[in-house]
């Protein structure tokens, strides 16, 4: 009972991270799934998004930040596809790659020269931001209210692409360019939504994301991307149930590392800090090496059901 | 009528067509035949618009189809069923289906096709919840002409509808495509199975090396002593 209650908060501090890696996640197993592209600058519009929220904020209220910091995000998602990835279409598939970590040294440096590479305090939000308490834990209320909008999101997500024509086009473009086109259905319309849903999902979870952290540095979006990306993989990259699942997964097990040696001392197995949680991180890595040797497809890949 | 007119048309340095052309009367069945590599399949995608062209026009009920964008080309009423069939293997046969209609708006005269076409390919109704990658080789092209027929279109294209498949499933085949003729579509036809092509086609064009060699009604062919040592195997 005892490891439960010390274990509890931690798990719980877990789901909310999870959500918060799965909705970057989602945005780079869909455009994998549409254009077998890993968006290597992904998490970079997820930093821009954090920053853009920190300049936004400075000036206009919270009410009209909000929406126009997701608006940008958006767009910004939209023009890169448009400018680094579109020209490339017919080219192979290294050379959009390759165009992709261009974008992220990009959107990296020029943070950089925008900030002068100095922390920026992330703004507070009022009533997400807020201290309550929860099992007898002190942590804020945006650690329940992610899991809760993430579910929602990704269940729209998901009606979206089941049960609408557009998520039909989707499905299909992702199968099969050129017949998609022979159903006229245009191709480039359709990667362009796939980029929008998935910066506005980053753009969103940058909010619940940097409001647990002091502020925003140009390689803010290196981790949490990387992570979230791990997740995709872990989940079987191009599944958005897989995406969101594997998230959930790292983001449970990475907080339940990070208070291992206080779970392991109170329940009297050590004790003092052994220094476990620096392990936390080398977790997720672990967990990306291992999938890959053992089910390289991930939890739930694709299985092939083409008839030749 | 479609109507081609000394098209031209190369990739990665290879002529595949060197002026062909050919003409596709309303409610015909026109089939163009030759070897691997004469341009078939080239001609159909270049008017289908995915293919683009060096020089030459494709005009339908004399409009120009060359450098039209390849959903405006389906509106028009020309729809192609790509070779190796390319239906959507995650989507279920009903979603394949309704992907047909993708352009259409018209509700209700989209389930009213619907219907119609599962007259026409009784086994899609059965199956119309399964995913279409578990289909047979010969469903899936049934799939594949069905999809297409979501379209509406006026001209319908295949191209090797039978490649693959079995004999008594490469007639029931043919059979639709002489059912899809009668209520009205033209059908542009490539095949190797030329035999059975020939018999169906109202004309026939033979196509060698991106030129057009022979032309003439189905029957005429048929007989050709050139044809036949080539084409037919006697």
């Amino acid at each position: 009972m005892d490891v439960l209650k010390t274990t509890l908060p931690y798990i719980i501090s877990g789901i909310s991270v999870g959500g918060q890696y799965a909705l970057i996640a989602i945005g780079y197993t869909m455009v994998y799934g549409i254009l077998r592209l890993i968006n290597f600058a992904h998490g970079d519009v997820f930093m821009v998004a954090g920053l853009m929220m920190v300049y936004l904020s400075a000036s206009l209220p919270l009410y009209l930040a909000i929406p126009l910091m997701i608006l940008i995000t958006v767009l910004l998602g939209f023009t890169i596809e448009r400018v680094a990835y579109k020209p490339l279409r017919t080219a192979p598939r290294m050379s959009v790659m390759i165009s992709a970590i261009g974008v992220s040294y990009l959107l990296q440096n020029l943070a950089l020269y925008i900030t002068g590479g100095l922390n920026k305090n992330y703004p507070q939000i009022p009533w997400i931001s807020d201290r309550i308490s929860l099992f007898g834990m002190e942590t804020s209320r945006v650690t329940v209210i992610t899991p809760f909008l993430t579910i929602v999101l990704v269940f729209a997500l998901v009606m979206l692409i089941n049960h609408t024509k557009i998520g039909m086009a989707m499905r299909a473009v992702s199968r099969d360019f050129e017949t998609s086109q022979l159903m006229g259905i245009q191709i480039n319309r359709v990667i362009s939504a796939t980029f929008i849903i998935g910066t506005f999902l980053a753009a969103v979870g940058s909010i619940l994301f940097f409001t647990n952290y002091p502020g925003v540095v140009p390689t803010s979006g290196a981790m949490p991307g990387l992570k979230a990306f791990v997740a995709a993989v872990f989940g079987g990259i191009g599944s958005i149930p897989g995406a969101v699942i594997g998230a959930f997964i790292i983001g449970i097990a990475e907080s339940v590392i990070k208070g291992l040696d206080t779970i392991l001392i109170v329940n009297g197995v050590i004790s003092e800090q052994i220094g476990l949680a620096t392990f936390s991180d080398a977790f997720t890595f672990v967990l990306l090496i291992i999938i890959l040797v053992f089910k390289p497809t991930g939890l739930f890949g694709e299985k092939s059901t083409d008839k030749v | 009528m479609l109507k081609i007119d000394n098209l031209h048309v190369s990739y990665g340095g290879i002529r595949a067509l060197q002026g062909v052309s050919l003409e596709v009367p309303d409610g015909k069945i026109v089939t163009l035949i030759g070897a691997n590599g004469a341009g078939k399949s080239t001609t159909l995608r270049t008017i289908s618009g995915l293919v683009k062209a060096d020089s030459g026009s494709i005009t339908y009920d004399g409009q120009e189809l060359l450098g039209m964008p390849i959903n405006k080309i389906l509106e028009k009423g020309i729809a192609l069923v790509p070779e190796g069939r390319r239906v959507f293997t995650n989507l279920s046969v009903l979603e394949n289906l309704r992907i047909g209609a993708y352009l259409r708006n018209d509700k209700a005269q989209i389930e009213k096709d619907l219907q119609w076409v599962y007259e026409l390919f009784p086994r899609l109704k059965e199956r119309s919840w399964q995913m279409a990658g578990t289909l047979s080789g010969g469903e899936q092209q049934m799939l594949a002409v069905a999809r297409a027929l979501m379209s509406k279109p006026r001209v319908i294209m295949m191209d090797e509808p039978s490649l693959g498949l079995a004999p008594l499933v490469v007639k029931g085949i043919f059979d639709i495509i002489r059912q899809i003729n009668d209520q009205g579509v033209t059908v542009l036809l490539i095949e190797q199975n030329a035999n059975m092509a020939l018999k169906i086609a109202d004309f026939a064009y033979v196509l060698e090396t991106g030129r057009i060699t022979l032309t003439g009604t189905g029957r005429e062919l048929l007989v050709n002593e050139d044809v036949k040592k080539a084409y037919l195997g006697s």
